[in-house]
């Protein structure tokens, strides 16, 4: 099958085949990997009409039969190729797609947690941002070095608790539990220390509990937990406890619930004192007079988060000077338990299966 | 009494003259939060609204001075003794020695 006749028919043929797997690669928007292939065996039957229409002309036999094979051998080849290549196409597009359309999501929801927390006034550092940041309106540094040491406070805290765990379990000297208990006592100090500095900056920031997980902040109080929540904590942990240990540790519940009481009947009446500060003259009167009065009211609540803190940090130590080394260590130990389930529950709780919309 | 006279000898004439004084400012809330704490505890403090004194801007500024501290007010005194301010009478609740020393005063019996 040799006569240019048959070459141009063979050629013309090829150039069909060509196109065919074109428009496969072109009709890859429907997932049948067949589509090319009923395409293709149509063009099959037409190739086989057209090869007997050829070879019923032509007068040598088994030469042109064999390379007559030989073209439509490797014309299959290569559509089975093609029709492979294309279906692989297809499947890569849809994978892509799908993965956008993923991002989308993640992408919008976190736009809305932003746009949430700008909202509660949480302080973003990037400097490219140049929106609204919050109440203040400008990008606080020392509440953004606060929301940084913060959170290698945390970590620092949890492997300090892995510590203490350990150091209990494998019955250390009192001696060298004791360096843990210190460090462990110096860790929240520096928490304390922190949250002066974040004070100046920003009390409202502290005062909200922005910067606690969420099961934290149901337990909020002025600026951090309740003394009393501490004890209870840690006073169920530490049994047996001698007389005097009980006398003390009684005495310590009262006096720090009084501390905390007053302290809670304080910031009632600098809430009382505020609203009325404001609302004294609202439709018209001295606006700017009134405002300046109230932001001097507002500077009252700066020496309240202070006392509070200042009150968390006498409970703790008073706790660790009633206790034995290894009451104290088990103590924090269970303190630091605690906080630390705390904020998983906050992550548990934000991660459940909720109803759709 | 004459005008003439130190504020800080008006002050501690007064913190003498009672078991348990408080100094305050009426609008302060941290002096009320004091108050409440005596309360609580059942102790009846006598207290003096440096607002409502004529000589008390005066007494103010003493005792800022005493304390270095721009903060004059809540400031207690306790059997004439200074205790200090709402930290200071805080700390010695927490740490067990106020209700002693209220007891010594006779502020608080039993």
């Amino acid at each position: 099958m040799s006569s240019p006749a048959t070459e141009l028919t063979r050629m013309a043929i090829y150039e069909q085949y060509h196109q065919i797997s074109r428009w496969g690669d072109a009709f890859n928007n429907n997932d049948s990997p067949n589509t090319g292939s009923s395409t293709i065996v149509q063009v099959d039957v037409r190739l086989d009409n057209k090869a007997e229409y050829i070879s019923s002309d032509q007068v040598e036999p088994s030469r042109s039969d064999q390379e007559a094979n030989k073209p439509t051998d490797k014309i299959k080849r290569r559509l089975a190729q093609n029709r492979e290549a294309a279906r692989k196409s297809r499947l890569r597009k849809k994978a892509y797609v799908q993965q956008l359309e993923s991002s989308r999501l993640k992408l919008a929801q976190l736009e809305q947690e932003l746009e949430r927390a700008r909202q509660q006034g949480i302080y973003i550092s990037s400097a490219s941002d140049t929106g609204y940041f919050g109440l203040s309106g400008t990008v606080n540094s020392g509440i953004t070095a606060f929301e940084m040491e913060y959170g290698h406070w945390v970590e620092e805290q949890n492997k300090q608790i892995c510590e203490l765990r350990s150091a209990l379990q494998a019955h250390i000297t009192d001696i060298e539990l004791r360096i843990l208990v210190e460090s462990s006592l110096n860790h929240y100090c520096n928490l304390f220390r922190m949250k002066a500095d974040a004070a100046k900056a920003d009390v409202f920031y502290l005062f909200s509990g922005i910067w606690r997980t969420s099961a934290e902040r149901f337990f909020h109080w002025i600026g951090g937990f309740r003394p009393s929540e501490l004890l209870n904590v840690v006073m169920s942990q530490i049994e047996p406890l001698t007389d005097q240990q009980h006398l003390e540790v009684f005495n310590l519940r009262q006096s720090s619930q009084q501390a905390e009481d007053a302290l809670s009947q304080g910031i009632d009446k600098l809430q009382q004192n505020l609203a009325q500060s404001v609302a004294a003259d609202l439709s018209s009167g001295n606006y700017r007079a009134q405002m300046a009065a109230a932001v001097d009211k507002l500077e009252a609540l700066e020496g309240f988060v202070n006392q509070a803190d200042h009150l968390r940090q006498q409970t703790l130590q008073q706790m660790a000077r009633i206790l034995t080394t290894r009451q104290a260590a088990r103590g924090l130990l269970a303190l630091g338990e605690y906080f630390h389930r705390l904020r998983a529950l906050s992550s548990l709780w934000a991660a459940r299966p909720r109803e759709p919309a | 009494m004459p005008m003439g006279s130190d504020p800080m000898e008006r002050v501690v004439k007064l913190a003498s003259e009672s078991a348990i004084v408080i100094f305050s400012v009426s609008s302060c809330c941290m002096c009320h939060a004091v108050k409440r704490l005596f309360c609580g505890m059942g102790v009846n403090p006598t207290v003096y609204e440096l607002d409502q004194d004529p000589r008390g801007k005066d007494m103010e500024r003493a005792l800022m001075r005493l304390l270095g501290n721009p903060q004059a007010v809540p400031v207690v005194f306790i059997g004439g003794k200074l205790i200090g301010s709402m930290d200071r009478v805080m700390a010695s609740h927490i740490n067990g020695t106020l209700v002693p020393l209220l007891k010594e005063a006779g502020a608080l019996w039993l």
